[in-house]
C-alpha cells in the first residue's frame, strides 16, 4: 500500500478522533467554571450539584482529549518528517508555545481542581477550574494559529541555502487572520457542543420527570448559551468563508462545486457530480447567493474550479490542484445544514423555556439523539478545511506528497494504523460506557464519590475475561 | 545574542526539560509500575495512585514541552529522531495513552475486574515508556545509523542492541527505586513500611544496573576519546549518589533517599547531555553525518523569539508547579474516609 496514503489515513483518523472530544472540553469547562462561581456566590446547593455532575462528565471526556493530544504533537515528526524540516522553523514555535503556556496551565490546575476540594482554600479551588478552562481554550488558539499558517502562510521567506521556509515576522504568524477566525469559530463551537451535551442529558431526565428543578435550570442555561454560540459559530463561519475566498479560492470553489467562473454566482443546493467528482452531471442552484457568501455583494464575480486550476498550473507548474470535491462539497453541506438546524433548535428551546413549561414537551424524548448534530458538524468542518487544502500541506508552499517521512515502510505504518485504531476504539467504548452511566445516574450519584471496593485486588491473571468475577 | 550562543542555550533548555521530565515523571512511572504489586487491596491502590494523582499530568507536560521545544528550536533533530524511532515512539505513545486514561477511569466503576484491568494498564503504561526512553537515550549516545540526508536508516530492531537494552533496563530499575522512595515519603502507616521494604530490595537491582551501564558506556560510546578515562565530576557523582542511597533507606531517612535517587537521575542526564554536546543525533554510519546544534537548528530569528518567550514563561510555570507540590505535601493513608476518588 502507498505509504503516503497510509500516513494521511492515520493523520485523518487520529485527528478526527481527537477532535470528537476537544470541543466538549473547550465548552464544558466554561460551564462548570460558571456553575462553581454561582455556587461560591450564592451557596445554593443546586449549583454545587451542577458543578459536580457536569464536572464528572467533563473529566471523563477531558482524559481522552489529553491522551490523544500527545499523539498529535508527536506525529508531525513521526509521519511528516520532511514537513517538519521544511517548516519547523515557523510551525514549531506555536506548538512549543502551546505546551509551555497552555498545557502546563490546564494540566497542573486540573490536578488541583480534582484533588484540591477541601484541601486548598475555596477561592483557589474556584480559580483552578477557571484556569483549566482558560488553559484549554488558550491551547486551541496556538494550534489554530499553527493550522492557520498551513492554510495561509505568512511572515516567512524561503531560505534557498537551507532548503526550507524561515520565520521573519513572528507578529504576522500570531496575527494571522486565518488563525483568529478559526479561533472565533472554534471557541463558539465548543460552547455550542457543550450546550448540546447539556441539552441532551437534561432532556433525557426531564422526559423521565427526574430531578426536574435541577435539569430545567440546566436546560434553560444551555438553550440561551447554545443560541448565542450557534449564531457566533455561523457569523464566524461566514467571515471565514469570505476570507477563504480571498486566500484559498480553490477551496472555496470546490466546497461549492462551482466549476465555471460566473458573475453573479449561484449557490448550489444540490449538485451531483460524476464518479471522478470533478464533473457536474446535474444541479439545483439559487442565483446570486454564492456571490453574497463570497463578498457580501449579490453581484460579484466568483472564480470557478476550472479557471483556478489553470491559474495554479501557471503559478506552480503542472499538476492537479483540485481537491476531492465530493468530500469538500458534502462535508460543507453537512456542517452548514446541521449548524443552521442548531440555531433554529436553540432559538425554539429558548422561546419554550421562557414562555411555557418545558417539562410537558413530548420532544424531550428525542433530545439525546440530537447529539449527532454537533459531533457530525465538528468532524465535517475539519474534513473540509483539511481536504480542501489538498494537494497542499502548506498552501502554495509544500505538497502533501513531499512532506511524508521517507524512511517509513508500509509495515511500520500498518502496525501503527491498526494499533491506534484498536486502542482508540477501546477507549471510545470505555468512555461512552462511563458517560452514559454518570449521565443517567443523575446529580445525586455524582455527589457521592465512587464507591470503594472492599476487596482484595486482582493479579495480572485476573485482567483477562476468562474467570472474571463479573 | 550570537547565533551560536542561542543554539547552545536551546540545547541546554531542552536538556533541562528532559531532566525535569525524568526527575518528576521518573517517580510517577515508578509508582505506576509498583501499583499492582504494592497495593493488595483497593483502598491501598487508591492511596498509591493519590500520591501522584494531582501531579502526574503536569509532570507529563515536561515531555510534551521537550518535544515542542525540539520541533521549534531544532527541526532537523525533531524530524530525524521522531521519524527514525517511529515504532519505539508509537509504543511509547500507546503506553502513555493507556496510563493516562487509566488514572482517570479506574475508579469510575466499582467492579473489581474493571479496576484491576486499569491498574495493570497503569503498570504496563508506565513500564513501556521507561524501557523505551532508556533504550532510546542509550542509542542516542551510542550512535544510530544516519545517512548524509539526515535520515535514519535502521529500524526498531537496530535499537534493541545490548547497550540499548542495558539503558532501558537501567531506566526501569532506577525509576522503580525512585518511585518506591517517593511512596515511602508520601504514604503513611503499614503501606509506607511495605514501600520501604520494597525500596531496600529494588536498590540492589538499580545499583547493579547503574554500574553495568557506567562500565558499558566505556565500551560502546566515544566517552573515552571525547571526555577521557576520568569522566569528570558529574558521572562519578551520579553513580556515587545512587550507591549511598541505601544508607538513607536503611536509616529510614526517606526524604534523603528520595533526594538522592532524584539527584542521581539529574546527574546522569547532565552526563548524557554533556557527552552528546554539541551533537544531538550521533551517526554511527559516519561521524560527519551527525546532527549537531549547528546543522539542526532553527534560524537565529526564531531562536531569539523563542528565547524571549521562554525567559518570561518558564519561571512562571516553575513557580505554580512547585506551589502544587507544596499544596499537596501531606502524607496519604489508605483510609477510605480521607481518600479522594
Amino acid at each position: 500500500m502507498d505509504p503516503i496514503l497510509l500516513s494521511r489515513l492515520q493523520f485523518a483518523l487520529t485527528t478526527i478522533y481527537h477532535w470528537l472530544f476537544v470541543p466538549l472540553t473547550l465548552g464544558l469547562g466554561w460551564f462548570v467554571a460558571f456553575m462553581q462561581t454561582r455556587y461560591y456566590q450564592t451557596k445554593d446547593e443546586t449549583w454545587h450539584k451542577m458543578t459536580k455532575f457536569w464536572g464528572k462528565l467533563f473529566l471523563i471526556n477531558f482524559a481522552i482529549g489529553v491522551v490523544t493530544g500527545i499523539v498529535q504533537e508527536f506525529q508531525f515528526g513521526m509521519n511528516w518528517s520532511e514537513y517538519s524540516r521544511y517548516v519547523g522553523d515557523i510551525f514549531g514555535a506555536p506548538l512549543a508555545i502551546e505546551a509551555l503556556l497552555a498545557f502546563f496551565l490546564e494540566s497542573t490546575f486540573l490536578g488541583i481542581w480534582v484533588f484540591g476540594e477541601g484541601k486548598v482554600p475555596e477561592k483557589v479551588h474556584l480559580a483552578s477550574i477557571w484556569l483549566v478552562a482558560i488553559g484549554s481554550n488558550f491551547s486551541a488558539l496556538w494550534i489554530l494559529l499553527a493550522n492557520g499558517w498551513m492554510q495561509h502562510p505568512v511572515g516567512f521567506v524561503i531560505n534557498e541555502a537551507n532548503h526550507r521556509a524561515e520565520l521573519v515576522n513572528f507578529f504576522a504568524l500570531i496575527g494571522n487572520p486565518k488563525g483568529w477566525l478559526f479561533f472565533w469559530h472554534t471557541i463558539s463551537d465548543g460552547l455550542l457542543m457543550a450546550s448540546f451535551m447539556i441539552l441532551a442529558v437534561s432532556g433525557y431526565h426531564i422526559f423521565r420527570k427526574q430531578n426536574l428543578d435541577f435539569f430545567k435550570r440546566c436546560f434553560t442555561i444551555a438553550s440561551v448559551v447554545g443560541l448565542i454560540a450557534s449564531v457566533l459559530v455561523f457569523l464566524g463561519g461566514h467571515t471565514m468563508g469570505q476570507y477563504m475566498y480571498e486566500t484559498q479560492p480553490m477551496k472555496f470553489a470546490s466546497i461549492e462545486a462551482h466549476w465555471e467562473t460566473s458573475k453573479p454566482a449561484a449557490f448550489s443546493i444540490l449538485t451531483i457530480g460524476d464518479l471522478t467528482g470533478k464533473r457536474e452531471v446535474w444541479s439545483v442552484r439559487v442565483p446570486r447567493v454564492l456571490s453574497f457568501l463570497a463578498c457580501n455583494n449579490f453581484n460579484c464575480e466568483v472564480k470557478g474550479v476550472n479557471e483556478l486550476q489553470q491559474e495554479e498550473v501557471q503559478k506552480f507548474g503542472p499538476g492537479d490542484y483540485i481537491p476531492l470535491m465530493v468530500v469538500t462539497y458534502w462535508a460543507f453541506r453537512i456542517m452548514m445544514t446541521f449548524g443552521l438546524m442548531m440555531i433554529a433548535m436553540t432559538a425554539y428551546f429558548v422561546w419554550v423555556s421562557l414562555r411555557g413549561d418545558i417539562t410537558k414537551a413530548k420532544w424531550m424524548k428525542w433530545m439525546p439523539t440530537m447529539l449527532i448534530l454537533p459531533y457530525l458538524a465538528n468532524a465535517s468542518g475539519w474534513i473540509l478545511t483539511e481536504m480542501g487544502r489538498q494537494p497542499w500541506i502548506v498552501y502554495g508552499l509544500l505538497k502533501v506528497q513531499d512532506a511524508v517521512s521517507p524512511n517509513l515502510t508500509t509495515l511500520d505504518l500498518l502496525i501503527s494504523l491498526i494499533g491506534y485504531t484498536a486502542i482508540y476504539g477501546s477507549l471510545a467504548v470505555a468512555m461512552v460506557k462511563l458517560m452514559k452511566k454518570f449521565a443517567i445516574a443523575g446529580p445525586d450519584a455524582a455527589l457521592h464519590e465512587s464507591v470503594d471496593v472492599e476487596t482484595e485486588s486482582g493479579g495480572i491473571g485476573d485482567i483477562l475475561p476468562i474467570g472474571a468475577q463479573d | 545574542m550570537s547565533y551560536e550562543f542561542l543554539q547552545t542555550l536551546w540545547f541546554i533548555l531542552i536538556a533541562v526539560l528532559w531532566i525535569g521530565f525524568f526527575f518528576l515523571e521518573g517517580f510517577d512511572f515508578g509508582v505506576g509500575m509498583l501499583l499492582p504489586f504494592l497495593g493488595k487491596k483497593d483502598t491501598e491502590r487508591r492511596a498509591i495512585i493519590n500520591t501522584i494523582g494531582s501531579v502526574w499530568d503536569g509532570n507529563e507536560v515536561w515531555l510534551l514541552t521537550a518535544g515542542g521545544a525540539t520541533f521549534a528550536a531544532f527541526p532537523n533533530w525533531y524530524a530525524t529522531m521522531f521519524s527514525g524511532f517511529y515504532l519505539a515512539l508509537f509504543l511509547l505513545l500507546i503506553g502513555l495513552i493507556l496510563r493516562g486514561i487509566s488514572f482517570e477511569y479506574r475508579s469510575k466503576d466499582a467492579n473489581p475486574v474493571w479496576r484491576n484491568r486499569f491498574d495493570w494498564m497503569i503498570a504496563i503504561g508506565s513500564f513501556l515508556p521507561s524501557l523505551l526512553l532508556g533504550t532510546a537515550f542509550a542509542n542516542l549516545v551510542r550512535g544510530v545509523p544516519i545517512n548524509a540526508d539526515m535520515m535514519y536508516t535502521g529500524n526498531l530492531l537496530t535499537l534493541l542492541n545490548p547497550f540499548g537494552l542495558i539503558g532501558g533496563i537501567t531506566m526501569v530499575s532506577v525509576f522503580l527505586l525512585h518511585g518506591a522512595n517517593f511512596l515511602t515519603l508520601k504514604l503513611d502507616g503499614e503501606l509506607r513500611e511495605r514501600a520501604r521494604e520494597l525500596s531496600k530490595k529494588l536498590y540492589y537491582a538499580a545499583a547493579a544496573a547503574v554500574v553495568l551501564l557506567a562500565v558499558t558506556t566505556y565500551i560502546f560510546t566515544d566517552i573515552s576519546t571525547k571526555i577521557g578515562i576520568n569522566p569528570g565530576i558529574m558521572p562519578i557523582a551520579s553513580v556515587v549518589v545512587l550507591l549511598v542511597t541505601i544508607y538513607f533507606i536503611n536509616r529510614e531517612m526517606e526524604g534523603w533517599a528520595f533526594v538522592s535517587t532524584g539527584l542521581h537521575i539529574v546527574l546522569t542526564q547532565i552526563a548524557f547531555f554533556t557527552l552528546m554536546f554539541p551533537r544531538v543525533m550521533i551517526s554511527s554510519t559516519n561521524p560527519e553525518y551527525s546532527l549537531t546544534i549547528y546543522n539542526a537548528s532553527s534560524s537565529q530569528y526564531t531562536l531569539t523569539v523563542m528565547s524571549i518567550i521562554a525567559l518570561i514563561f518558564v519561571p512562571i510555570v516553575l513557580a505554580y508547579q512547585g506551589w502544587t507540590y507544596y499544596m499537596f505535601r501531606k502524607r496519604i493513608t489508605a483510609d477510605k474516609q480521607t481518600l479522594i476518588y
